[in-house]
């Protein structure tokens, strides 16, 4: 890039911070009108999950989520189109090895743990899954060429499983008159744990491949 | 307590405006990406002083963890592209030890 250009990029660059400065001054100064907060909060006990977080994410604005995942999913079809994997790492040397084949299971179980617990404290389904994708990243390190992952078909369905089962769920629900991803009451709980589920594995699946980089 | 609080946020938000700065500027990939996980991680801590664990942790996880073991991989990948047009073997420069 010549010299005047990254000129020009530099002050349009400074001007977009101004900008945003301004806005978040105009924002911070300003007497905060009538927020969704209380009205959320007064429906926590309606979302079939007592942790405010988790019922906005996954029921009030469930819709932005499953976008989220699809956002995950579209960056993982982005580096599997990069062409295939580089080879892993040689296998590790035994201190390594066994503080892998520890440390593997824990993430498992605290990924499990942290799915359960986002129903009524700070957790949930992205934060499980980065665990599940650490687990991954860490079995390559430690020598495994795949990162523990299975086979490419299987990826590949694991990798949907989050999107397709958000939006089965929504779709069945729309199918049965209650309206896009509006949960009853009375099922929202087991609902909302079996599209966590599902996008924690998905989650798991895609961090791991995409720590892997490249085509299965 | 407040006062003592308060010394703590500053000395929080200075670091992490120095981590920023100093992850920005940094000439080298490699260094760059030890000083971004550096700075998800001290941010990970400001959004704990702000009450919110749930951003915290995905902080921590996600922005911290996961974002720079892939960015160090990115990083191991292109210096051994760049390696690659003059030598085969100088690709060693990554997250954990040399490839196979």
């Amino acid at each position: 890039m010549s010299r005047d250009w990254s000129l020009l990029l530099g002050m349009l660059l400074a001007l977009l911070a101004c900008v945003l400065l301004w806005v978040l001054h105009g924002a911070l100064m300003d007497q905060p009108g009538p927020r969704l907060a209380d009205l959320a909060a007064a429906n926590v006990p309606y979302s079939g999950v007592s942790n405010p977080v988790t019922s906005v994410l996954l029921n009030f604005r469930a819709y932005d989520t499953l976008l989220e995942l699809a956002v995950v999913l579209a960056a993982l079809l982005g580096i599997w189109a990069l062409g295939p994997a580089v080879p892993g790492f040689q296998p590790s040397g035994p201190v390594l090895a066994s503080m892998v084949s520890w440390i593997v299971p824990l993430l498992i179980l605290a990924g499990g743990y942290m799915l359960w617990v986002g129903g009524h404290a700070p957790g949930g389904a992205f934060q499980a899954g980065a665990l599940l994708g650490a687990a991954g990243v860490i079995l390559r390190l430690g020598g495994d060429p795949r990162a523990g992952l299975p086979d490419e078909t299987m990826q590949r369905w694991l990798a949907v499983a989050g999107t397709a089962v958000f939006t089965l769920v929504g779709l069945a629900l729309a199918a049965a008159g209650e309206g896009f991803l509006t949960y009853p009451t009375d099922w929202a709980k087991w609902l909302i744990l079996l599209i966590e589920t599902a996008a924690t594995i998905a989650i798991g699946v895609t961090l791991a491949a995409a720590y892997v980089g490249g085509r299965p | 307590m407040t006062q003592l609080l308060l010394l703590f946020d500053v000395v929080l938000l200075t670091t992490l405006l120095a981590l920023a700065v100093a992850a920005v500027t940094s000439p080298e990939p490699r260094r760059a990406v030890m000083l971004f996980i550096a700075f998800g991680l001290w941010l990970s801590m400001v959004w704990a002083r702000l009450r919110a664990p749930d951003v915290a942790l995905a902080e921590a996880a996600i922005g911290a963890g996961l974002g720079g073991a892939l960015m160090l991989a990115a990083a191991r990948r292109a210096a051994k592209r760049e390696a690659g047009d003059s030598t085969e073997s100088a690709g060693d420069s990554g997250a954990g030890g040399p490839p196979a």
